[in-house]
């Protein structure tokens, strides 16, 4: 009986454990960690929590349809605001993870850049993958995909995203196929066989990433010659940390990420108000300083120092020859294109 | 009960059988050790044996798909593949995917087809996109305008395979498997077969790293036993201390070491056994290098425990009888710790086939093992059909080699 009632207490300050954190006044902000993530923190999150009390807990991934399935088909809604890249927003749109936001409370939609304003998620940044090696390594680096692809000419390990988007891209891009129609090559089945052929190439080479801090590291150590990473990882790092990083803006792919509250969310209030304060032009225009990131929003993109924007994906020179990610191509394949990446990769 | 039966029942003069008192003594013991193991069997049946029940049901329970679209699998519930695609079926599907848009059934609908035949997810996503309303005069041209893969028959007999209560399709899948047209068993085309490899390399990858932990672990076991009370507690403590520590921190510290530019391809440079660094990490070397450090005290202690009741005197006494030093070890100790090095690698081998973390770390893409690959399909994918298969087959795997072995290690103990 003793033990029982042991238990029973140990259940009982359990419970009121959980109660005592449902309570509070809070959210969640799952982001992609690293040097963006503390940009964000600092530029939205702590402000935030300051002006409105409500207490932010983090929490970062790196991606991932099925985590966000995983996480709400599991009832784990612990998650309430995630910052997700643009196929991902569609299908959870599609599939009912994410919320429908409500736009009267967060703003205008043609205050933002075409494509930012969505039913289901919000434009929060324009980042860039693109090739990136080590200065202080190299004097003569990598100028194209091509070069990425030329183990002469430059020995060594490469490293990649792990996962098809992106990888595919490059590596049509390095087979000859103009930035302009590696979508048109990549929707068909040969253009699809190309790509993984190509990366036979230099399959034994690839070190492959999953989170966002892995790629500058990993070039930092010398473990790789170069890689294809988040451009705007090797911008801080260069900043903060004193590398010498050379980015290759040409054959880059941009991309919009948007903001999205996960379905069954317990904090959808303060997660809408958080939108709502994190796409504001007041608050964006302070995020690509910190973040190397671009905005969203047309009125903070005006406000950005030409110094700043010098680095982002958003800037002019940046996207002459830079790819738009096309995200109804992988909306349409991404499932498919990651099983058989998997498959590809763990022979 | 052979000795029992020939005598007859010891009893008092007043009657009592004196067995029965005793066996009923003895029950009452039996019943108060019962009690005091009550609370560990019921933690056991609750947090151990059913997660396991429900997981290996989740291997082949097939329900989803028919909670998600209750029509289509109504309507094609009689159609014999033959005769084409009822009409009824088109306007059902139809009327499932409108309903099913925007809530996860349709996630349910589209990922059962998809783990089915991939490439089918999109199929149903793409299709669900372009339908907004019922239509109950729907033919398969209208499907067929939207996606030409409706014209087949292959979908709809997806359709039909997934419609449950219970598939094995997830299991064969584990195994490289799959019913074909006909529904029979056969093999996935080799460009999708991989769960056989993996298989094999995790079982490949578990047993050199118990043979390392076994050839390193031994000398270490027996050095602990014969030194001095002092240098035992000291060897005892660097065996105990990685033992202790995180496994994360363990892991991480061996990229750093094991890196390029690392500790120690610098050292192996500067003492000039190598002139280019070696590639240690996100490969087999590295893997192999930091699994058998995590495993090895798992090896070390059960043999050093042994070892610990062997006495020394034994060999002693071999070779003052004649025997070579080599010969005394291998006929005369060896075989007295033989239980000892049956439970260590199966210890370090049992953890080495489930190992996940160490390797997703330090291993490249084609060094991961099953449970790399358990944890992709249960967390990244939600896949759990496929996760509970492939957990379910390395769960019989081990029962089957621990069962074997304990038949071994109780052979040796009575042959002893």
């Amino acid at each position: 009986m003793k033990a029982l009632k042991s238990i029973s207490i140990a259940m009982a300050m359990t419970a009121a454990v959980v109660a005592g954190t449902v309570q509070a006044s809070q959210l969640n902000i799952t982001a992609w960690g690293g040097s963006t993530q503390a940009a964000q923190k600092k530029v939205y999150y702590d402000p935030f929590s300051e002006k409105t009390g409500v207490k932010i807990i983090e929490d970062s991934w790196s991606g991932g349809l099925g985590i966000l399935r995983t996480r709400v088909q599991g009832g784990n809604t612990s998650w309430d605001v995630v910052q997700v890249e643009a196929d991902e927003m569609i299908l959870g749109c599609e599939e009912g993870l994410l919320e429908q936001l409500d736009w009267d409370k967060i703003g205008q939609k043609e205050d933002f850049i075409p494509g930012a304003a969505a039913d289901c998620g919000i434009g929060a940044v324009v980042w860039s993958t693109g090739l990136v090696y080590d200065g202080k390594r190299l004097n003569e680096g990598p100028k194209t995909w091509a070069d990425f692809w030329d183990l002469e000419k430059f020995p060594g390990k490469r490293t990649l995203r792990r996962g098809p988007k992106y990888t595919l891209e490059f590596a049509l891009m390095a087979d000859g196929v103009p930035g302009g129609q590696v979508y048109e090559v990549l929707s068909t089945t040969e253009g699809v066989e190309r790509a993984f052929k190509k990366l036979d190439e230099i399959k034994d080479e690839i070190v492959w990433w999953s989170a966002g801090a892995q790629g500058p590291q990993l070039i930092a150590s010398g473990e790789v010659t170069m890689g294809g990473i988040y451009i705007s990882r090797a911008v801080s790092a260069n900043q903060a940390e004193g590398t010498n990083f050379q980015v290759v803006w040409p054959g880059s792919v941009y991309a919009i990420d948007y903001f999205v509250i996960l379905s069954g969310s317990k904090n959808k209030e303060n997660a809408t108000d958080f939108l709502a304060y994190a796409t504001s032009a007041d608050r964006q225009k302070d995020y690509p300083a910190y973040g190397n990131q671009g905005v969203t929003n047309i009125k903070a993109n005006e406000l950005i120092d030409p110094n700043v924007l010098k680095n982002l994906p958003t800037a002019p020179a940046n996207q002459k020859d830079a790819l738009a990610l096309d995200p109804e191509f992988w909306v349409e394949n991404i499932e498919k294109l990651t099983q058989r990446f998997n498959v590809w990769a763990s022979r | 009960m052979h000795a029992s039966s020939m005598t007859a029942p010891i009893s008092y003069d007043d009657g009592v059988d004196l067995r029965a008192q005793l066996r009923r003594s003895q029950r009452r013991q039996q019943l108060l050790a019962f009690g005091l193991v009550a609370p560990l069997l019921l933690f056991l049946a609750i947090n151990f044996i059913t997660p396991i029940a429900l997981i290996l049901k989740n291997s082949v329970d097939d329900r989803a798909f028919s909670k998600a679209a209750p029509e289509v699998v109504a309507a094609l519930k009689n159609w014999d593949h033959e005769s084409p695609v009822p009409q009824e079926a088109v306007s059902a599907l139809i009327s499932d995917l409108v309903h099913a848009k925007g809530t996860p059934r349709l996630n349910a609908i589209a990922s059962r087809l998809n783990q089915d035949v991939s490439g089918y997810r999109s199929l149903i996503m793409s299709t669900a996109r372009r339908l907004t309303e019922p239509q109950p005069a729907a033919t398969l041209d209208d499907l067929a305008r939207i996606s030409p893969m409706w014209e087949e028959a292959a979908p709809w007999k997806a359709i039909q395979r997934a419609s449950g209560p219970v598939s094995s399709m997830h299991l064969l899948a584990a195994l490289d498997l799959q019913h074909d047209v006909d529904g029979n068993i056969a093999k996935v085309p080799p460009e999708e077969a991989v769960f056989l490899t993996i298989f094999g390399r995790t079982f490949w990858i578990s047993m050199i790293v118990t043979a390392c932990c076994l050839l390193l672990g031994y000398p270490v076991a027996y050095l602990l036993c014969t030194a001095t009370p002092r240098a035992a507690s000291i060897m005892m403590l660097a065996v105990l201390i990685p033992f202790w520590t995180a496994l994360l921190v363990r892991t991480s510290a061996w990229v750093v070491l094991l890196q390029r530019e690392g500790v120690v391809n610098h050292f192996l440079q500067w003492i000039g056994v190598t002139e280019a660094p070696l590639e240690l990490v996100f490969n087999r070397t590295g893997t192999y290098i930091a699994l058998v450090h995590v495993l090895l005290p798992f090896m070390i202690l059960p043999i050093y425990s042994l070892m610990k009741g062997v006495s020394v005197h034994t060999v002693r006494a071999a070779i003052s009888l004649g025997s070579s030093p080599f010969t005394a070890f291998r006929r005369v100790y060896f075989p007295q710790t033989i239980p000892g090095v049956i439970s260590g690698c199966l210890l370090v081998f049992v953890l080495s086939i489930g190992f996940y973390i160490t390797p997703a770390l330090i291993g490249g893409i084609s060094d991961q093992m099953i449970g790399y690959f358990i944890a992709h399909f249960t967390t990244e994918t939600a896949n759990w059909p496929m996760g509970a298969a492939l957990g379910g087959i390395l769960l019989l795997i081990t029962i089957m080699l621990l069962a074997g072995l304990g038949y071994l290690r109780g052979r040796s103990r009575t042959s002893r």
